[in-house]
């Protein structure tokens, strides 16, 4: 019993490095960064799925917002049935878009409306041309944006709903804006969401915060579109491994019990 | 005897259920590895394409790709297809029916690929030779193909294939 | 030797190529210590680990593309495009700190029961080997998702090879293949990361050559003395390492699937960059003891030999603890001591991942000095003043018997135990 006791104070130990040394690759704050709350998402959690109508309303904004100025590589307009929409929704929301394709039979490249089968149109052929057009600062893609920021979903969410007046003390240059959440506080992006800026289809009213909530729902979806298949596989893969190990355990200790 | 001989055979059900639930997760964890050298995604959704057919004239010929391969989509004239209808059924290598192989006659659609070797038949430009049938001939060992795609002469020993496709609408054709 | 078969096809292809002998002599024969205890089975879990990452390297190199323009691209696409491309993804990345995990452990584990110590030498040499593989490898497999942290991390470690005197420079320069980490370097590191896994189970198996000449260390280090000290591998063992390899996976899924960046690193969602360098650059958290140790040092070349010198030491561990008792259970302060080095990885490891300023370099330079301490003053000073418990005849007994003595040097090869 001892020595079990043992075992287990050793396994917890090691535990504890591996704890510390995941984490520490994460915890690394930027300075002058702010307290960034946690919030309730519909996909936290290990049965957590993505909001439908949330996903639809926050495509809504990325789309009528965000689009003009920030890419959304690596997702496809097909990837968007995941979203609730239909062949012929997804065939309207393409067409929509201006696909760049050829060369033709003349050598000409051509544009044509965009195809189910086509990744989104970035609004910029390349980063100078997104630097050029925003005085010099580069919208990044959306596409992995909540992976690739640590504590994604709660930054992008405080980010967007934390422009408030600068203090009094803190002079923003021409061009900058002051964001309580953003690193340093400074960012070349201009408020992005207003009360009302959108119009939802199924009457949820279109506060600043609603609107942040929605978007960043559709940009958690963007970086892990594959979410909701892997945590139910897990729960099946994680269920079939107790009672696979739990067999293991009976047969181990029937192989061992002549073992003296 | 009898207490051991039971204890054995409920020893023996743990090891056969412990051996069976393993094989059940081993096969689950192969399945994976394989199904992902299945086409991805991004492929499948290429594998049917929309072509536009109010592009095409009568008496034109127009390649598209399709899953990596040339379909020959060509406006027959009245009288490529009368002589395609009138060929007796006997008279062909690989027996079928021109009504069989389109679906509104003006319009013929194929996988421009020669059933002998792969190659692809020539034709499909005006200044192509068309071979003896006026259909389309194979460079590469010389089979001739009729107006409807049938094989007539040479070493290829089935008619050019009809992909599966379907009429979106009055001029829009969907392959795959 | 040879064991007989019912089966006739398998004594026909037995007798000409022995195969079947060798599996039987290997697995079912060979005969093992009846008192391994749960931490014997990180050994048969690091050869799993390496199968997995295989198998999955192998099935990711079917769709990755290695070409700074492409790689960023291609890996996103296995992550959303590829059957289960997520899922094969997510067990290589998080394969890889398990794979290290699971060889800690292993380490550790060697280092209480000294089963490094004759005549078990150049088992626990090899082991070295395969660490430094490792460790290599891991590097190379970090670089080629092509984001920010692969970049910079690529930079910074190939760099670390400019601190050699006069011909540094040209060495990174020949390891890039140009003037910076870029497509070359994105190639060979490719090459290479597809060939030492292949090199690392070529030294695990002499690896497993030379554990079979001697058989297993034990709890109690002492030596097999007779057929009652043992049982053969096959059931016993067979089935208490499928019993860990259960729970080893249900760790292992609960981080694949719930928690699949856990162990990574933001910054690595965002492609590669040359011209903008991440805030902070941590390498991942299996290099961190290595890191701290490095940046520990404030001398860019006594960096380097430092952190080099954190390995090459275990390489002459067996000369340097020169205690006649293999397990930490009979040597008292050892055992302390031991617990202590335990600590201060896990502390290095802490520390690597901090930022490389004020307390947090104080505290690396102790944390480096007691690890070097501990191995090359320490230890041999305990094998000189620790008076070890007394040891147990055997196995089978392993009641005091009253300065039992020592066995270990005296082992003979395990043909000669029967």
């Amino acid at each position: 019993m001892i020595a079990r006791l043992k075992t287990l104070a050793a396994a917890a130990v090691l535990a504890a490095a591996l704890g510390i040394g995941g984490g520490a690759g994460n915890a690394v704050a930027a300075t002058g960064s702010a307290e960034i709350p946690s919030r309730d998402w519909s996909f936290d959690g290990v049965f957590g799925a993505f909001d439908r109508a949330a996903l639809q309303r926050g495509f809504q904004v990325y789309q009528e917002v965000c689009a003009s100025c920030h890419a959304l590589s690596y997702v496809a307009y097909r990837h968007l049935d995941a979203l609730g929409y239909n062949e012929a929704e997804i065939k309207a929301i393409a067409a929509a878009a201006e696909v760049e394709d050829g060369p033709n039979d003349e050598g000409e490249m051509f544009m044509r409306p965009g195809k189910p089968s086509d990744r989104f149109v970035s609004p910029f052929p390349n980063e100078q041309a997104a630097r050029a057009a925003n005085g010099g600062a580069y919208p990044p893609d959306l596409a992995l944006i909540v992976k690739a920021r640590a504590n994604g979903a709660n930054y992008a969410h405080a980010l967007l709903v934390g422009y408030v007046d600068a203090p009094a003390d803190v002079k923003i240059p021409d061009g900058m804006y002051y964001n309580a959440s953003f690193p340093g506080h400074q960012i070349a992006m201009p408020q992005p969401l207003n009360a009302d800026g959108v119009e939802y289809g199924d009457g949820t009213p279109a506060s600043i915060a609603q609107q942040a909530e929605d978007v960043v729902t559709f940009l958690a979806w963007a970086s892990e579109p594959e979410m909701e298949e892997r945590k139910t596989a897990g729960v099946m893969v994680i269920l079939f491994l107790l009672v696979f190990t739990g067999l293991l355990y009976a047969s181990k200790r029937k192989i061992w019990a002549d073992v003296h | 005897m009898a207490e051991t001989q039971q204890g054995e055979t409920r020893r023996d059900f743990l090891y056969i259920a412990t051996a069976a639930v393993g094989a059940v997760g081993a096969g689950s964890a192969i399945w994976p590895l394989i199904d992902q050298m299945n086409p991805a995604a991004d492929v499948l959704a290429l594998s049917s394409i929309e072509f536009d057919l109010s592009t095409v004239e009568p008496g034109m010929a127009v390649t598209v790709k399709w899953r990596g391969k040339p379909v020959f989509v060509r406006y027959r004239t009245p009288e490529e297809i009368t002589s395609a209808e009138a060929v007796p059924l006997d008279e062909l290598p690989d027996p079928q029916t021109d009504a069989s192989r389109v679906q509104e006659a003006k319009y013929l659609i194929l996988v421009g690929v020669c059933t002998h070797l792969g190659c692809v038949p020539l034709g499909q430009k005006a200044s192509d030779p068309r071979g003896d049938y006026g259909g389309w001939f194979c460079p590469c060992h010389g089979s001739h193909y009729d107006t409807s795609g049938r094989i007539r002469k040479g070493p290829a020993p089935l008619n050019l294939f009809v992909p599966a496709y379907e009429f979106v609408s009055d001029t829009t054709v969907r392959i795959g | 030797m040879a064991a007989k078969f019912d089966n006739a096809i398998v004594r026909w292809i037995d007798h000409r190529l022995p195969i079947f002998s060798f599996m039987h002599h290997e697995l079912h024969e060979y005969p093992t210590p009846k008192n391994l205890s749960y931490w014997w089975n990180f050994g048969s879990l690091a050869g799993i680990a390496l199968v997995i990452m295989i198998v999955t390297g192998i099935t990711l190199a079917m769709h990755y593309t290695p070409h700074v323009d492409y790689a960023f691209d291609s890996v996103e696409r296995i992550m959303r495009d590829v059957n289960y491309g997520w899922l094969i993804r997510y067990l290589h990345t998080n394969g890889g700190s398990f794979f290290f995990i699971v060889v800690y452990i292993h380490i550790f584990r060697g280092m209480y029961y000294g089963s490094y110590k004759a005549p078990r030498e150049l088992l626990w040499m090899l082991g070295v080997v395969i660490l430094l593989l490792m460790m290599a490898t891991a590097f190379m497999g970090y670089v080629l998702p092509w984001g920010q942290m692969s970049f910079w991390g690529a930079t910074v470690i190939t760099n670390l090879f400019s601190a050699i005197p006069v011909v540094g420079q040209s060495i990174v320069t020949w390891l890039w293949g140009g003037f910076s980490v870029d497509n070359a370097t994105l190639n060979r590191f490719y090459s290479l990361h597809y060939l030492l896994p292949f090199v690392i189970v070529g030294v695990v198996i002499l690896h497993m050559v030379a554990l079979h000449r001697f058989g297993s260390n034990n709890p109690l280090g002492v030596d097999v003395k007779s057929a009652k000290d043992q049982i053969p591998f096959h059931p016993y063992y067979t089935i208490k390492d499928a019993f860990g390899l259960g729970v080893f996976l249900i760790f292992f899924s609960a981080f694949v699937f719930f928690a699949p960046n856990y162990l990574g690193h933001p910054d690595n969602y965002i492609q590669a960059n040359p011209l903008v360098t991440p805030a902070h650059i941590v390498p991942e958290w299996y290099f961190l003891p290595f890191y701290a140790v490095l940046r520990a040092v404030p001398d860019k070349l006594g960096g380097v030999l430092l952190m080099f010198g954190s390995i090459a030491v275990l390489f002459i561990l067996p000369w340097l603890d020169r205690s006649p008792v293999r397990s930490g259970q009979f040597r008292p302060i050892f055992k302390i001591f031991f617990w202590i080095i335990v600590l201060d990885s896990v502390l290095l490891t802490y520390l690597g991942g901090k930022p490389a300023e004020g307390g947090y370099v104080i505290a690396a330079r102790f944390a480096t000095a007691y690890y070097f301490m501990h191995f090359l003053i320490i230890l041999p000073a305990l094998s000189i003043f620790e008076t070890p418990k007394p040891l147990p005849k055997s196995i089978s007994e392993p009641v005091i018997g009253g300065g039992g003595g020592f066995a270990g040097a005296t082992a003979a090869p395990k043909e000669n135990v029967r």
